[in-house]
C-alpha cells in the first residue's frame, strides 16, 4: 500500500518537473534574447539598411544550420517532458526490478538467519520454518501457536522488511533527484529535448511488444513441456490417432473402467462436425447480409441493421449455451419426435447452429468492410457496361473481395473450433465417434475444461492431456491464421 | 456494322456528319438541394468527338453521367428534362437502363480494369448481354476489340494475365476495349487521359480518332489542346450552364463569349 502511495508520489513529483522544466527553457530563451539585443546595436548601418540580428533568420524561414545558431531545438513542451521522465524513469525501473528481485534476497536472508538459530536443519524443514515465519508475519497464524526460536524468526522477518520499506524509497528518491539534477542541466536552447522524448518513446514501444511476444512464447513453452510429460505417459501415437477417448484414470486398483484411453480422433471428428455445422449456417446468412448491407441497402436502413447485426456478437457465449440448451436442442428433439424420430436433445446440430448465429456477426461485419473497400471505379466500370447489380456483385465485387471475405470466414473458424460454452450445454460431454450430427458429440475445448475443472492432480495423465490437446488446438488454429494471412498476401493487390 | 470501316472516312456523306444521335433538352441535375447543372440544351452528333470543358466543378462531369443514367446509383441525385438518344428519351420510366448502358459505353477518368484477366475484362460485357454462342465468337470479339483499342499487339501472348498488371495507359486502352467489345453506339469518356503520361496520351488520343468513324464520342476533358486535338464540335461549361456551343475550330479561334475566351486564354480555371 504504502509503496502505491509512493509512486503517485513520484507521479506528482514528475509532473511538478514538468512544469520547472517549461520554466526552465523559458528562462533560458529569455536570457538569450536579452544577450543578442546587448550584442547588436540597433543602429542603422551603413547602407541604411535595417540591421540584421541573428533571431531575423527564423523569420525568413531559413535558420542555418550552424553551431552558432541561436534558434530554439525544441519547443517548451519537449523540455518539460524530458525534465518530468528523467524524473519519473529511473526510481520506476528500481522499484520494478526490486519488486522482482526482492523476494529472493529476503528469502536468502531469512533462511541463513533461521540456519543460525536452529543449527542445521533439513531443506524440508527449513522450508516449514520459513512458512510458518511468514504466515505469522502476515498475521495468517497466531504468534502464540508457533515456538520460540521460530518467533526469533519472525522478529528478524519484521526487521529485514521495515529495513527494506525504508530504504527503497530512499534510494528511489535519490535516484529522482540525481535524474532530476542531471536533466535540468542539460537543459539549454539548442538542446535536441524532441530527439530524447522519441527516443524513450521507441523504447516504451520496444518494451511493449517485446512483453507481448515473451507473453505468447511462456504460454507456448509451457503447454509444449507439459505436452512432453503427458507424451511420457501416453505414447504419442495413441494421442493422435486412436479412436477412442475416456480419459478416466483409476482412483483405486482394479476399478473397472478405470484404464484410460486418450486417443483425440473422437474429439478432432467432434470439432469438425460442428464447426462445419456452424459455417453451414453463418456463412451464408452472414455474407447475403453484408452484400445487402453494402450494395443495396439505403443509408437509413444501413444505420439500423449493421449495429443491430453487430449486437449479436455482444452477447456473452453462455447466454448462447443456454439459448441452444434449454430452446433449439428440446425444440429439434421434439421435430424429431414429431418424425416419429427419438433424437437426444444433446446433438451436435443444436450446438452447431447456435454457434452459426453466434458467428454471423464476425462473418458479415468483416466483409460487408472489405466489399465496401472495392472501389467505387469497379461498380461504375461494371454499371457503364450494362451489367445489372446483381451481375456487378457476383463477377466484379464478390472476386475483389474474395481474399477478405476468406480471411473472414477463417477467423470465424478459429472463432468456432475456439468455442467452449455452446458446445458444452448443447452438445454433450461424450466424446462419440460419430459422423451423425443428431448424437451427442464433444469438442476439444469442452473435454480440456472437463479434465480440468474440480480437484486434480496435476501429474496424472488426465490433466496432462488438457496441456497436449490445448497445444492441438493452438497448432489447429495456428494453422488456420497462417492460411488466412496467406490467402489475403496473395489476392490483396488485385485491384489497385 | 461493317468491316470497311477503312473507307467509310472517304466515302462520308455530309448528311451523315450532322446526324445528331444524342439531343439533350432542358437539363437541370440536383445533388440533393444544391443544383449542379442549369437548362443544358446540346446535341451531340453522329461521327463526330464532342468535347465538353471548362474549370473543375463547372458539371461537365455530371453532364456526361446523365447520358448514360450513371447519376441513377448517386444518392440524392435528381435529373429534370429530357435527353433523346436516336429520338428515345433515354429518362423514359419503360426504359430498361442496362439496355441503355449497353448502347453507351463509358470509359472513366482513373483506369478500373476488373480483377481479372485481360481476355475476362474484355468479355465481360459480351458474356453478361448473351452476345455470343460459342468460344470462338467470343474470341473474336475479343481479339477484334483490343485490336482496336490498339492493344492487341502489347497483350496478344499474355491474355490470361491480371489486367492490373498492365501499365496506365495500357489498363486505359484495355478500359476502352472492354467498352467497345458491346459493341456500343456512344463511346463516353471522362477525362480518360489524365491520370496518363504524354506518351500514352499521344496513344489514346490517336484512337479516338480512330474510334471516331464508327461511334459517337462524348469526351470530357481538363487539356484545352487535348480538345483542340480530338474534336470537331466543343462545349464550354461554367457554374452549372452551357456558355457556348460550336465548332471546336471556331471556339478555339473566336470565342463567342468573353467567359470562353478568357478559360481558353488561360485567364481562369
Amino acid at each position: 500500500m504504502s509503496l502505491s502511495l509512493y509512486i503517485m508520489t513520484l507521479f506528482g513529483l514528475a509532473v511538478f518537473s514538468y512544469f520547472l522544466g517549461l520554466k526552465r527553457i523559458r528562462s533560458v530563451v529569455a536570457q538569450q534574447v536579452t544577450a543578442q539585443q546587448r550584442l547588436v546595436p540597433t543602429v542603422p548601418t551603413e547602407t541604411g539598411q535595417a540591421p540584421i540580428s541573428p533571431t531575423d533568420t527564423t523569420e525568413t524561414g531559413h535558420a542555418p544550420i550552424s553551431p552558432t545558431d541561436t534558434k530554439q531545438h525544441s519547443v517548451d513542451h519537449f523540455h518539460g517532458l524530458f525534465l518530468a521522465l528523467y524524473v519519473f524513469l529511473p526510481p520506476m525501473l528500481l522499484i520494478i526490478i526490486w519488486q522482482a528481485c526482492a523476494p529472493f534476497v529476503t528469502n536468502y536472508l531469512l533462511e541463513t538467519q533461521l540456519v543460525t538459530i536452529f543449527g542445521t536443519l533439513s531443506q524440508g524443514a527449513l522450508n516449514i520454518q520459513i512458512a510458518q515465519v511468514k504466515a505469522v508475519y502476515n498475521g495468517s497464524l497466531a504468534a502464540h501457536m508457533v515456538s520460540e526460536q521460530t518467533t526469533l524468526g519472525v522478529a528478524y522477518y519484521a526487521r529485514i522488511q521495515q529495513t527494506f520499506s525504508i530504504i527503497l524509497p530512499v534510494i528511489a528518491t535519490s535516484f529522482a533527484v540525481v535524474g532530476f539534477m542531471f536533466a535540468y542541466r542539460r537543459i539549454a536552447l539548442r538542446f535536441p529535448a524532441r530527439r530524447h522524448i522519441e527516443k524513450i518513446a521507441i523504447w516504451f514501444m520496444i518494451a511493449a511488444s517485446v512483453i507481448a511476444i515473451l507473453a505468447t512464447l511462456g504460454i507456448i513453452l509451457s503447454l509444449i513441456f507439459e505436452t512432453l510429460r503427458f507424451f511420457g505417459k501416453v505414447p504419442i501415437s495413441e494421442f493422435l490417432f486412436g479412436l477412442h477417448w475416456s480419459p478416466q484414470i483409476a482412483i483405486r486398483e482394479g476399478q473397472a473402467g478405470g484404464a484410460g484411453a486418450f486417443g483425440a480422433i473422437p474429439l478432432l471428428v467432434g470439432t469438425f462436425m460442428i464447426t462445419l455445422i456452424a459455417m453451414f449456417v453463418a456463412v451464408p446468412i452472414g455474407l447475403m447480409s453484408a452484400i445487402y448491407l453494402s450494395e443495396y441497402a439505403t443509408q437509413n436502413i444501413r444505420d439500423f441493421v449493421k449495429p443491430a447485426i453487430e449486437i449479436l456478437a455482444g452477447i456473452p457465449t453462455v447466454v448462447y449455451g443456454f439459448f441452444a440448451a434449454l430452446w433449439v436442442a428440446p425444440f429439434m428433439r421434439d421435430m424429431g419426435a414429431a418424425l416419429g424420430l427419438t433424437l437426444s436433445s444433446e446433438s451436435a446440430l443444436a450446438a452447431g447452429m447456435v454457434m452459426g448465429i453466434m458467428i454471423i456477426p464476425i462473418i458479415s461485419s468483416l466483409s460487408d468492410d472489405v466489399i465496401n473497400a472495392v472501389p467505387q471505379s469497379l461498380r461504375d466500370g461494371a454499371a457503364a457496361l450494362g451489367a445489372t447489380k446483381s451481375e456487378t456483385v457476383k463477377q466484379v465485387i464478390l472476386p475483389a473481395a474474395l481474399p477478405g471475405i476468406m480471411s473472414a470466414i477463417l477467423l470465424a473458424i478459429s472463432r468456432a473450433i475456439g468455442e467452449t460454452m455452446i458446445v458444452v450445454m448443447a452438445a454433450g460431454v461424450a466424446a462419440n465417434l460419430t459422423a451423425n450430427p443428431f448424437e451427442a458429440v464433444t469438442t476439444v475445448t469442452v473435454q480440456i475444461v472437463v479434465l480440468l475443472t474440480g480437484d486434480q492432480e496435476f501429474d496424472s495423465a488426465k490433466t496432462l492431456a488438457a496441456f497436449a490437446l490445448g497445444l492441438l488446438l493452438f497448432f489447429m488454429t495456428l494453422a488456420l491464421n497462417i492460411l488466412a494471412l496467406r490467402i489475403v498476401r496473395k489476392y490483396s493487390e488485385n485491384y489497385e | 456494322m461493317t468491316e470497311t470501316d477503312k473507307t467509310v472516312k472517304t466515302h462520308k456523306t455530309p448528311e451523315a456528319e450532322d446526324r445528331v444521335k444524342i439531343k439533350a433538352r432542358r437539363v437541370n441535375v440536383f445533388y440533393g438541394a444544391a443544383q449542379a447543372l442549369f437548362d443544358i440544351d446540346l446535341d451531340m452528333r453522329l461521327n463526330q468527338v464532342t468535347a465538353l470543358i471548362g474549370p473543375s466543378g463547372c458539371g461537365k462531369s455530371t453532364f456526361l453521367r446523365c447520358l448514360n443514367r450513371m447519376n441513377d446509383v448517386i444518392d440524392g441525385c435528381r435529373v429534370e428534362g429530357d435527353i433523346y438518344m436516336d429520338n428515345q428519351n433515354v429518362y423514359d420510366e419503360t426504359l430498361d437502363v442496362v439496355e441503355l448502358r449497353a448502347r453507351i459505353g463509358m470509359v472513366f477518368q482513373k483506369p478500373n480494369p476488373f480483377p481479372k484477366s485481360i481476355y475476362d475484362n474484355v468479355a465481360y460485357g459480351p458474356r453478361i448481354h448473351g452476345m455470343t454462342q460459342n468460344k470462338e465468337q467470343l474470341d473474336h470479339i475479343v481479339k477484334k476489340s483490343l485490336r482496336r483499342a490498339g492493344l492487341w499487339d502489347e497483350v496478344k501472348d499474355r491474355l490470361s494475365d491480371t489486367g492490373s498488371g498492365l501499365s496506365g495507359g495500357q489498363q486505359q486502352r484495355l478500359c476502352i476495349a472492354r467498352a467497345i467489345a458491346v459493341n456500343p453506339e456512344v463511346l463516353l469518356m471522362d477525362e480518360p487521359c489524365s491520370a496518363l503520361d504524354p506518351v500514352a496520351t499521344a496513344v489514346i488520343e490517336n484512337l479516338i480518332h480512330e474510334l471516331r468513324q464508327r461511334y459517337t464520342i462524348v469526351i470530357v476533358t481538363h487539356s484545352m489542346h487535348q480538345a483542340a486535338r480530338v474534336s470537331q464540335k466543343t462545349a464550354y461549361f461554367h457554374l452549372g450552364e452551357l456558355i457556348e456551343y460550336g465548332d471546336t475550330s471556331d471556339i478555339f479561334t473566336r470565342p463567342q463569349h468573353e467567359q470562353t475566351e478568357a478559360y481558353i486564354s488561360g485567364k481562369i480555371g
